[in-house]
C-alpha cells in the first residue's frame, strides 16, 4: 500500500494474507525497495508483522502488514538488509524467521540473557586468534563488545555484540504521548537530539493532523543542520586524531564545541534539548540573535575550512585514509545502509533529497564514490559546506509567522511514517495509534541499526590497527541501536 | 609544516579561562533554580519526574531534574532557572534546592586531597543513557577546555585511575561491567555520578531495565544535568579536589 510520509494513513488497509505478504515483500524489495522498518506488533494474542519499504529513486513509501501466530518465512538470505530486523523480531516477539542464517541476540534483553554471551562467528586454524574488546573501552565512549577474528594483524571478520545501552526507551512511547515522550525521543541518541525529536514530532503531527508553521520548520532545519555541523566537524577531528595528525584534531575538537554553543544560544542546550515539541518549536529567533548566529557561523565555518584544508592537504593523512576500510557499493546497497557512509560508497540516498520534508527543497547531495575512509571523511566535508550554506540562507530569510500550532488529539487506529535525515543518516519513526487515539507503538529505526554491519564488512581484510580509524569513519551510535 | 604553523597561528589561543568572573550558562540555559513556595504546587504537578516537591518541605531535586523547564513554564512565579552553572554536590540530599539555599560540592578529605589534588585520573564508564554526558566529558579534553591543565585526565585503564566517573542509568546489561571496573580500580578510589541518569535514572527513571549504580558503591560527587554543561562538570571536579573556593 502506498503511503505518504509525514501523513497519517488507515493502518488496517495495509493488511495482507501471510502468503501474499511475504511474496509482496520479496517482490517489492527485489524491485529496489529498502526496508525502512520491519517489526512485530502484538495484536489479539498474536503478532502483526509490519514492513515499511522506501523507494529512494521515486521517494515513495509502501507499508504492508500481516498477522502471524508463529514461525514465519525469513527473507534475509535473499535480502541481507533484513538480517537485523528479523533478529530483532525473533528477540522481541519470539517469532522465528525460518531460514534465517544466524539468529544472534540483538540487545540481550530477554529473561536470562547474559550480555555478550552468545555463539558468534569464529574462524578456526592453528594460527588464528581472536582479539576481544569492550564493553568498557579505552576512551570516553559508549559500551559495546567486539571480537576480531584475526590471522596475525589481518582481520578476517569482526563480530559485534551490542545491547549494553538497552534502557527500554522505545516501548515507553506506548500509551503516549505524555509529558515524558518527547524526552525519550530526544535521548534515543543524545548526539542526534534534533533528528530524533523531529522524527518523533513529525509522526505525532501527522497523526494529529497539524500543519506545522513554516517558521517552525525552518527553525528545525537550522537546528538539524547545526547538529550535523557539530558532529561532522567532530568526526573529522577524531579521524585526524586516529591518523595521528594532531593539529586538525585539536582545531576540529574546539570547532565542534562552537557549533554546539550556537545550538545552546537558540534553545539553551548544547544538544538541542527542549527545542522541539509536537506542533512546532519552543524557541524563536529575533533579528539580533539571527545576526549573532550568522556571524558566529561565518567565523566557525572559516576556521573549519582552514582545519579541513590542512587535514586533506597532509600527505600522511591521505595515505592513511585512502584505501582503508573499503565498503563496496554492492555491499552498501545489499545491507541497505544510509547516511554519509552510504553516500561515500556511491549510493545516492539522502532523505533531504529523496523524501523532501519541512524546509528542504531542491536539495542537492554530496556523493563521493570510493567507499574508503577517505570518502567517508570527504563526504562529511561536502556536507559541512552544504549545511553552512543552508543555515546561512535560512537565517537571512526566516519566514514570518508563529512558531507553533496546536497539536490536537491523535487520529485513532492510524499510522504515520516519519523520515528525517539525521547527521548519521535516515531516521525512521513509525507511529501507530490504537482505537483510543493513544500510541500503540512508535517503532524507532536509528541509522546505526542499518549501518553497524557495514563496519564489520569494511574491516574485512584490513588490519586490527585499522579499526579505530574505520570505526570513527562510521561513528555509529550504540544507544540509538540499543534503544 | 609551514601550513600547519600558519593554521596554528590563525586558529589562535582558544582555551577558556577558568575559573573566571562572569562565567555563566548561555542566556537561554537552565542553571541553578531559584524557588519560591508560592505556586509551587503547579510546578510540582508539571514535573514528569517528581523532582519538584511542594508543601511543608518544598524543594527541587537537581538529581532527578532533566532541565526541561516544564516547572518554570507552568509556574514562573515559583521556579526560576538562573544561569549559575555551579550545581554539583557531594551528598545526594544536598542536591535538593530549597527556597533557602543549595549546598555546593565539598572537597575530598585531607588525605585524599594530598593524593589526588594535583593529579587525578578518571576511568569513565558509560552505562546506558544517550551518550550526551560522554560527549560533554570528552569536550573537556579539547583545547577549548583543556582539563589536563588542572591535573585531571581520563585514563584508558581502571588500573591507572584514581576515580570512576559513571554516566548513564546503569542498565542491567552494564551492571557487571561497572562492578568489574570499580573492582579493578586501586584503593583509595573516588566515585562520581555524572548526569541525571547516573544519579536517579534521569529520563529512564523507574525503568526495570535500569537498576542504577549499585547501593554498595558509594558516590563522592554528584554532577546534575541532562547532560551537565561542561562548566558544571569542571566546577564539580575542581571543587572535589579542593581547587576552587
Amino acid at each position: 500500500m502506498n503511503v505518504e510520509h509525514f501523513s497519517s494513513f488507515d493502518f488496517a488497509a495495509s493488511g495482507l494474507d501471510p502468503g501474499l505478504f511475504f511474496d509482496t515483500a520479496a517482490s517489492r524489495l527485489a524491485a529496489g525497495g529498502r526496508a525502512l522498518a520491519y517489526f512485530a506488533l502484538p495484536e489479539d494474542g498474536a503478532h502483526r508483522l509490519v514492513l515499511a519499504a522506501g523507494f529512494d529513486r521515486s521517494g515513495r513509501v509502501e507499508v504492508y502488514s500481516t498477522l502471524v501466530g508463529g514461525p514465519f518465512r525469513s527473507l534475509t538470505s535473499s535480502f541481507p538488509q533484513l538480517h537485523l530486523f528479523e533478529r530483532e523480531i525473533f528477540e522481541t516477539a519470539g517469532l522465528k524467521p525460518e531460514g534465517h542464517p544466524w539468529l544472534k541476540p540483538v540487545r540481550f534483553n530477554t529473561p536470562g540473557a547474559v550480555p555478550g554471551a552468545a555463539a558468534h562467528f569464529t574462524v578456526h586454524g592453528s594460527q588464528v586468534h581472536e582479539v576481544a574488546v569492550g564493553p568498557v573501552h579505552a576512551g570516553v565512549i559508549e559500551p559495546g563488545h567486539f571480537r576480531f577474528q584475526c590471522h596475525g594483524e589481518k582481520v578476517f571478520h569482526l563480530e559485534m555484540m551490542l545491547g549494553y545501552q538497552h534502557r527500554g526507551a522505545e516501548k515507553r512511547f506506548i500509551g503516549g504521548p505524555d509529558a515524558r515522550s518527547i524526552h525519550y525521543a530526544e535521548t534515543l541518541a543524545g548526539d542526534t537530539t534534533i533528528g530524533h525529536a523531529w522524527a518523533y514530532c513529525g509522526a505525532v503531527e501527522a497523526l494529529g493532523g497539524v500543519n506545522v508553521p513554516k517558521r517552525a520548520q525552518t527553525l528545525r532545519g537550522i537546528m538539524l543542520e547545526l547538529e550535523r555541523l557539530a558532529n561532522h566537524t567532530g568526526d573529522l577531528g577524531a579521524l585526524s586524531g586516529d591518523a595521528a595528525y594532531l593539529p586538525a584534531a585539536s582545531f576540529c575538537g574546539r570547532l565542534r564545541g562552537d557549533f554546539l554553543n550556537m545550538t545552546a544560544l537558540v534553545c539553551g542546550s548544547r544538544f538541542g534539548r527542549n527545542m522541539l515539541k509536537p506542533g512546532g518549536v519552543n524557541f524563536d529567533l529575533d533579528a539580533a540573535l539571527a545576526g549573532d548566529l550568522k556571524r558566529l557561523l561565518g567565523a566557525a565555518y572559516r576556521d573549519v575550512e582552514n582545519a579541513v584544508a590542512l587535514l586533506f592537504g597532509t600527505s600522511s593523512v591521505r595515505d592513511r585514509f585512502e584505501g582503508t576500510g573499503l565498503l563496496s557499493k554492492e555491499a552498501a546497497e545489499g545491507l541497505g545502509i544510509v547516511g554519509p557512509a552510504a553516500r561515500a560508497s556511491g549510493v545516492g540516498i539522502d532523505t533531504r533529497r529523496n523524501y523532501p520534508y519541512g524546509p528542504y527543497e531542491n536539495f542537492t547531495l554530496g556523493v563521493s564514490g570510493s567507499g574508503d575512509v577517505y570518502s567517508r571523511a570527504y563526504v562529511r566535508w561536502l556536507e559541512i559546506q552544504k549545511s553552512a550554506e543552508l543555515i546561512s540562507g535560512w537565517l537571512d530569510s526566516l519566514p514570518p509567522g508563529p512558531v507553533e500550532a496546536d497539536c490536537g488529539p491523535l487520529k485513532p487506529s492510524g499510522a504515520a511514517v516519519s523520515l528525517i535525515e539525521g547527521w548519521r543518516g535516515q531516521i525512521c519513526h513509525f507511529a501507530l495509534t490504537g482505537p483510543d487515539g493513544k500510541l500503540r507503538a512508535c517503532k524507532v529505526v536509528d541509522p546505526s541499526f542499518h549501518n553497524w554491519q557495514a563496519l564489520a564488512m569494511a574491516l574485512r581484510g584490513g588490519a586490527v590497527s585499522d579499526f579505530p580509524l574505520c570505526n570513527k569513519s562510521f561513528n555509529l551510535s550504540y544507544c540509538g541501536h540499543d534503544l | 609544516m609551514i601550513k600547519a604553523l600558519t593554521a596554528r597561528l590563525r586558529q589562535g589561543f582558544r582555551t577558556l579561562d577558568f575559573p573566571a568572573a562572569g562565567l555563566e550558562l548561555p542566556p537561554r540555559g537552565l542553571g541553578l533554580p531559584r524557588l519560591r513556595s508560592a505556586g509551587l504546587e503547579k510546578a510540582a504537578a508539571a514535573c514528569p519526574y517528581g523532582a519538584v516537591a511542594a508543601g511543608p518541605d518544598p524543594g527541587l531535586d537537581l538529581g532527578r531534574c532533566v532541565f526541561c523547564g516544564a516547572c518554570a513554564r507552568a509556574a514562573p512565579e515559583a521556579v526560576e532557572f538562573t544561569r549559575d552553572y555551579r550545581l554539583c554536590a557531594s551528598a545526594r540530599d544536598a542536591l535538593v534546592v530549597t527556597d533557602k539555599d543549595h549546598g555546593r560540592a565539598g572537597t575530598l578529605g585531607a588525605d585524599l586531597r594530598k593524593l589526588f589534588g594535583r593529579s587525578f585520573r578518571l576511568r569513565q564508564v558509560s552505562a546506558g543513557g544517550c551518550a550526551g554526558c560522554e560527549a560533554d566529558c570528552n569536550v573537556l579534553q579539547t583545547i577549548g577546555w583543556d582539563i589536563g591543565r588542572f591535573g585531571v585526565q581520563f585514563a584508558a585503564s581502571p588500573r591507572h585511575a584514581d576515580g570512576l566517573l559513571v554516566t548513564g542509568p546503569v542498565t542491567r546489561n552494564m551492571e557487571l561491567a561497572l562492578r568489574k571496573t570499580y573492582a579493578a580500580l586501586p584503593s583509595p578510589k573516588v566515585v562520581i555520578a555524572c548526569g541525571a541518569c547516573a544519579i536517579s535514572g534521569g529520563p529512564y527513571a523507574g525503568h526495570g531495565e535500569c537498576p542504577g549504580i549499585p547501593a554498595d558503591i558509594a558516590v563522592d560527587l554528584y554532577i546534575p544535568g541532562c547532560p551537565p554543561h561542561p562548566l558544571t562538570i569542571l566546577d564539580g571536579l575542581l571543587r572535589l579536589l579542593g581547587r576552587l573556593d
